[in-house]
Formats: C-alpha cells, structure tokens, sequence
C-alpha cells in the first residue's frame, strides 16, 4: 500500500466531518430550533443513519464523482478535498448553511484553472441555476404543503397534544431518512475519488456480516460525517432552527418534508425513469442542494405568513455565503495545487495531451464533425486542453457540443488493462457482464477513452450506450459512471513535466506530435 | 397487532388527553356545585345538604388541583408541545383558580352566613347562575383550543356576554342593597359577597382574554 494514500484520506475525512458538522441542520435543524427534539436525540439519530446510508446505500459514483473524476492525480484530489472541506469548515464555524457539492465544484473549477483543463460551462450554469431554482421551488412546495396541512387539521382536529406526538414522531422519522439520504449521497463527495486507491483489504466477523474494502472506505467516511455531526453542528442548527424564522413544530416538519420532496421529485433521476418508461410525462430535473432546499422552504413558510418574521439580515449573510463558497473553494485550491506543487514537489496531475491522430480524424468524421479547418492541428500535440481548444477556436466556430466532442475525442489518455490489476478488480457497481467485458480487455493498451468505451461496448450489450432519450437516461448515465471508473482505475499515470520553479501549467504549450500506440 | 402498537404508541399521549379532560371536567363540575350550594343556602341557610355539597366542591377543587399538577409535571418531564407549553399551564394555573373562587365563596357562606333579605335571593341566584354559565363557556373555549381551534373564539364570546351580564345583575343588586333601609354594616357585608359572586365571571373573562391571545399564537 502506498504510504501517503492513508495521508492523502485525511482531507476526505476532513470534508465527511464538516459535512456532517454543516448539514445535520437540513436535516434535523428545524426539529432541534423548535425543542421538539432534543439536539442530543438529533446528533445520535442522524450520526447513526448517516453511517448506515454511507455503508449499506452508499451511492455509486455521484455526478459529483464524475467531475472529480477529471482530477486525475491523487495528490491534486487531496488537495480539491482540503480546499472544499477548508471552505465547509469556515462556513460552519460562521453557523452558515453551504452547499458541499458547490464548494467541490468551485475547488474543481480551481483545478481546471490551475491544470489549464476546460471546465464545463454547463456546470456554472447549473450552479447559478440551483441557487435561484432551488429555493423557489422548494418555497412553493412548502407553502402547498401548509395548506394541506391546515385543510387536514381542520377535517380531522387532533388533539393539541396528539398532534404533537405526530409531529414529533414525523420529524424524528424525516429526520432519520434525511440522514440515511445524507449518508447513501454524499458518501460518494468525501470518499468516492480515494476507491480506486482503497487502503483496507476486507473485515469479517465470523459468518456474522463482512464488509468488503470498499464498505470499509465508506464506513470510514460515515464515521467521518458522524463524528462531524456530533461535535460541532450546533451553530449551523441554530441558523436554520431559530435564527432565521421563529416556526411552530408543524411548519418545522412542513419544512422537513418539503426538503425530501423537493429533492425526490426535481432531482431524482430514478423517478423520472419510472414515470418516462410508463408513458408518463416527466417534471424537468434541476440541480438542487440540500442546504439550498431547505432554506427555501424556511423562506416559503416565513412569506405565507406575510414575510415580516424572516430575519432578512441572516438570510442576506447566507446567499453571501452561497456565493463565495464555490469562488473562495476555487481560489484556495488554486493556491494549495501550487504550494503542492512547488514546495511539496507532490504531482497535483497527470499531463493530459490532445493530438487529432489518423483514427482520431476517422473517428471525428464518422461523428460528422468539420474535419477541413482542423486538418492543419493534426500536425501538433496540446498540452492542455484549454490551449487545444483556442487553437481550434482560431480554426473555425463550432458549437458547444461540438467543441466538447472534440476535445473528448482528441485527448490522448492511454489506458492500459494491466493483467494483475484486471486480476484483482472489484468494482461493487459494475454487472457481472460488464466485468466480463472489462477482463476480456486484459493486457491490451488503448491511446484513447472513448477507444476503451467502444470496445468494452462492442465486448457487452451492458456496455453499449443507448439513444439519447430520458428513458436511456439512467442507464446512460450508469454505464458513462462505470466507464469513468475504468479510466480512473486502468489509466496510464503521466506525470506532469517538472514545472518551473513558481509556474503552473496553465500556459498554453505545443509540442511536435508523438506517436500513440494503438489499443 | 397493528392497533395495539398504535395504542401503546400514543398511550402516555392519549393518557394526558384525558387528564386535561378530567381537569376541564373538575372545572365545570366546581361551577355546577357552587350553584347547587347557593340555591340551598339562599332557602335552607348553612344546613346539612349545603355541608355535604360543600364538601363535594372542596373534593372537585383539590382533584383539579393534583390534575393541574399532575398534567403540568408531564408537560415538563415530557416536553411536550414545547412552542404551546408555557401558554397551556398559564391556561391551566388560572382555569383552576375559577375551582378556588368557587370552593372559597362556599366557605365564605359557610364560615360567615350573611343574612339575604328574600327580595334579593332572586338576585343572587341570578347572579350566581350567570356567573356559572360565564365559567361553563369558558371550559369550553379551553376543550376547543384543544381540539378545534376555530371555536374558540365563538366560546370566548360567550364568556364576555355573559360577563357582561354578570356585571349587570351585580351592579343592580348592589344599587338594590344601598338603596335598602338595611343597616351599613349589613349592606357592606352583602355587597362584599355579590362582588365575590360576580368575581368567577370576572376571572373567567381574564382567562378567556389570554385564551384569545394564546389562540392567535397557535394559529400562526
């Protein structure tokens, strides 16, 4: 085992902690604020959950995954990680509610910018897009809510104190789901980029349970969040509890589930399969963030009741707090790759080249891309992505997509099936089919990612992507998950060129064009 | 199965519900009482059945009494409905010194046995009967802001009319009383137990103010 993979572990485990410590507040924030459940009760309950959501639903590699996939060098994920988990930390020690998932974007983004690799614009959009679409939504459903509520009050009149055990009971009962929710998603945030590289070797009790080293990774991260959760959530709960709106105990839980519903129906891709494969018309999936959600619905309840009871001041200090998470995680990821870099000597990344080879060419025109104005590239390799595509730029416009389609086709990253590594692969969430196809490719090398995607699609139907439609969504999206597994696990590590004492590679570069062996 | 986990599910809950009832009850039932010993006074004077009643309205008034504790002491072991916790004991505390104005006024005929003249027994009882039904509206304003919110505010309007009412007939009585050739000393003595009389329609009054306000928060 490498030594500094366990080191490289804490700044996951640092982000599971302030994971944790920010967002038992989503999900218990509202129970604790209005004493309905003791902040003890709330700690035990959701470290508890959180634990078993990481270990027993502990997703697959999240969306979030995919786009750390890109960081492809262990010291450059450690370093996203800690500038997240940095910018978590100094949020919930303000007692502010953060997005995580926008705080490791915005590090990401620093990566990007730092490695000269193009970050998606659609990414930005999305993040902008949850912050506005998030709370409206979450806004409207809450204030629904309420007035379902109050129509069954007034049919069925429970006794005050009847209603009281309900409430409880249903916070406590939200509040557990949302952190077994919170465990099953965001395991994948703190631990998902250190799978590959696990540290554990499998544990078992007797013919009790046994958990294999990828459990054991996310136990560890569920621990993490746990730990997180217990010692320093209070600040970050009281925000969202009481500072913000003073609520009943009922609009505590309106709140609650307005969070889960929300988060079901808008971003459950699982949903929108169902009701598409049943000829159903589908809601469209926005982005949406627990933190952000839930906010919503405070704001939602507090404007049902003419608005005069939010506390404007703290709400204004939030969507500050929205705002400069994702920049500052950016820039302090920026600055930690450097110092990583340059004073540490720690590789940060994998040099990434993009040359448009002969079956790069074939390739591109089979995709009917504009190959004549590019013709003159073929004679070059980039040595960063953003160089690339500004050389393509002064070429000829293409479209957003094309551009991508591009870039994703051009990239040289071989990937190598090395035996003993295909030997010893356990991906917990490929088919068994899928990983059939993927030992059938033992031993042979590929210049290319999409060269892999292709002849693992052409060894097994589960490999192929379907059209492009909602129902093939998920399955989509399953198989793209997998396939970036496969390049994280079998991809050949390049270290990047000795940089300049005080450089980053930012830098546009060129370099005559090196010959790829073929796959 | 299914029922019976319910139950022992809500069972302390269920248990409190009725506590709250009973207390609600004892209420009511100290009102009802005080009536009863007022109507026997004002023809038989401190006499046996008065003794017996008397000792039913002390027996109602410390059986809310340990309900008003018992419950109270839940409320806070349990903490139960903690947003409305403080504004159920408040309603509590004060609706059970209705059950003391009752019980005491029972003392003070029996400890002090004012000579009525006949012509103002009528009164009296009127009074007394006006007072009672004051108090009996505003046990159910309480019972409603238990389980139906929206009445309340139609009890609590019957508390104010009917001390309104109250006010009338003891301002009348006591214009009656000094109007009368009865000596001062006595004339002070029944304008002293019209006002405590009347003082069960004004306590009840107070308490339904409170209510009023206590409903508005609920509803929030």
């Amino acid at each position: 085992m490498d030594i500094s993979v366990p080191l490289f572990l804490t700044s996951g485990l640092f982000l599971g902690w302030t994971l944790g410590a920010n967002h038992l507040a989503n999900v218990f924030g509202t129970a604790i604020g209005t004493r309905m459940i003791s902040w003890a009760t709330a700690a035990v309950t959701c470290a508890i959950f959180v634990a078993l959501g990481a270990v027993i639903s502990g997703a697959g590699p999240s969306a979030t995954l995919g786009k750390l996939g890109a960081v492809n060098a262990i010291g450059g994920a450690f370093t996203v990680a800690l500038a997240a988990a940095i910018v978590m930390f100094w949020m919930t020690r303000l007692g502010l509610p953060v997005p995580t998932t926008q705080a490791i974007v915005g590090a990401i983004i620093g990566w990007n910018v730092f490695t000269a690799s193009v970050t998606d614009p659609q990414t930005l959009t999305e993040i902008v897009l949850a912050w506005i679409a998030g709370p409206v939504i979450a806004a409207v459903v809450a204030i629904l809510l309420l007035k379902v509520m109050a129509g069954v009050k007034r049919c069925y009149r429970p006794h005050l104190l009847r209603a009281d055990a309900y409430t409880r009971i249903g916070l406590w009962v939200a509040g557990a789901f949302g952190a077994y929710s919170l465990g099953a998603n965001n395991i994948a945030n703190v631990m998902g980029v250190f799978v590959p590289v696990t540290p554990f070797s499998s544990f078992s009790v007797g013919n009790l349970f046994s958990l294999s080293p990828v459990e054991l990774l996310f136990l560890l991260g569920g621990i993490a969040i746990a730990v997180g959760v217990l010692t320093y959530s209070r600040r970050v709960v009281h925000t969202i509890g009481s500072e913000l709106l003073d609520m009943s105990p009922l609009a505590a839980w309106i709140i609650v589930m307005a969070h889960s519903i929300v988060l079901f129906i808008f971003s459950s891709e699982g949903l929108e399969h169902l009701l598409a494969s049943r000829g159903l018309p589908t809601l469209p999936l926005v982005p949406m963030s627990s933190s952000v959600v839930v906010i919503g619905a405070v704001i939602g309840i507090g404007l049902y009741h003419s608005g005069r009871q939010i506390r404007w001041r703290s709400l204004g200090r939030i969507g500050l707090a929205w705002l400069i998470s994702p920049i500052l995680a950016g820039m302090i990821c920026f600055v930690g790759l450097f110092v990583m870099q340059n004073l540490f000597l720690v590789p940060v990344y994998q040099q990434v080249s993009f040359a448009i080879t002969p079956p790069v060419e074939k390739r591109m025109a089979a995709a009917g891309l504009p190959m004549a104005p590019l013709a003159d590239l073929g004679e070059k390799t980039f040595r960063s992505a953003v160089a690339f595509r500004d050389a393509i730029r002064q070429k000829v416009r293409l479209t957003e997509e094309q551009e991508s389609e591009v870039l994703r086709l051009a990239e040289v990253s071989p990937i190598h099936f090395e035996p003993e590594k295909v030997a010893t692969i356990a991906i917990p969430w490929l088919t068994p089919a899928q990983q059939n196809a993927v030992r059938d490719l033992s031993g042979k090398l590929f210049p290319a990612k999409w060269a892999v995607a292709e002849a693992l699609a052409g060894l097994s139907a589960e490999w192929k992507l379907r059209p492009d439609t909602k129902i093939n969504k998920l399955h989509n999206r399953q198989i793209e998950e997998g396939l970036a597994l496969i390049y994280q696990t079998f991809g050949v590590h390049r270290p990047a060129p000795a940089p300049a004492p005080g450089a980053c590679p930012c830098t546009p570069e060129t370099a005559p064009r090196q010959k790829e062996q073929g796959g | 199965m299914a029922l019976s986990r319910k139950t022992a599910l809500f069972g302390r809950t269920r248990a409190l519900e009725r506590q709250i009832e009973e207390f609600l009850d004892s209420v009511s039932e100290a009102g009802l009482l005080f009536l009863r010993a007022l109507k026997i006074y004002m023809s038989d004077g401190v006499s046996e059945e008065f003794d017996e009643t008397l000792r039913d309205v002390a027996e109602t008034e410390s059986r809310a009494d340990e309900l008003r504790r018992s419950v109270e002491a839940q409320l806070y072991e349990q903490t139960l409905i903690p947003d409305l916790r403080a504004d159920v004991l408040s309603l509590l505390e004060h609706m059970d010194r209705l059950t003391g104005i009752f019980q005491n006024n029972c003392y003070r005929f029996s400890i002090e046995k004012p000579d009525i003249p006949e012509h103002f027994k009528r009164d009296f009882i009127s009074l007394g009967e006006t007072a009672v039904i004051c108090s009996d509206s505003l046990v159910m304003a309480a019972r409603a802001f238990f389980r139906n919110i929206e009445a309340v505010r139609d009890h609590n309007h019957k508390v104010i009319f009917y001390e309104t009412e109250a006010d009338k007939i003891c301002t009348k009585l006591k214009t009656a009383i000094f109007d009368s050739d009865l000596p001062l000393e006595r004339k002070l003595h029944l304008r002293y137990f019209t006002e405590r009389v009347d003082e069960a329609a004004n306590a009840a009054e107070d308490v339904a103010d409170e209510l009023a306000i206590f409903t508005i928060k609920r509803s929030l």
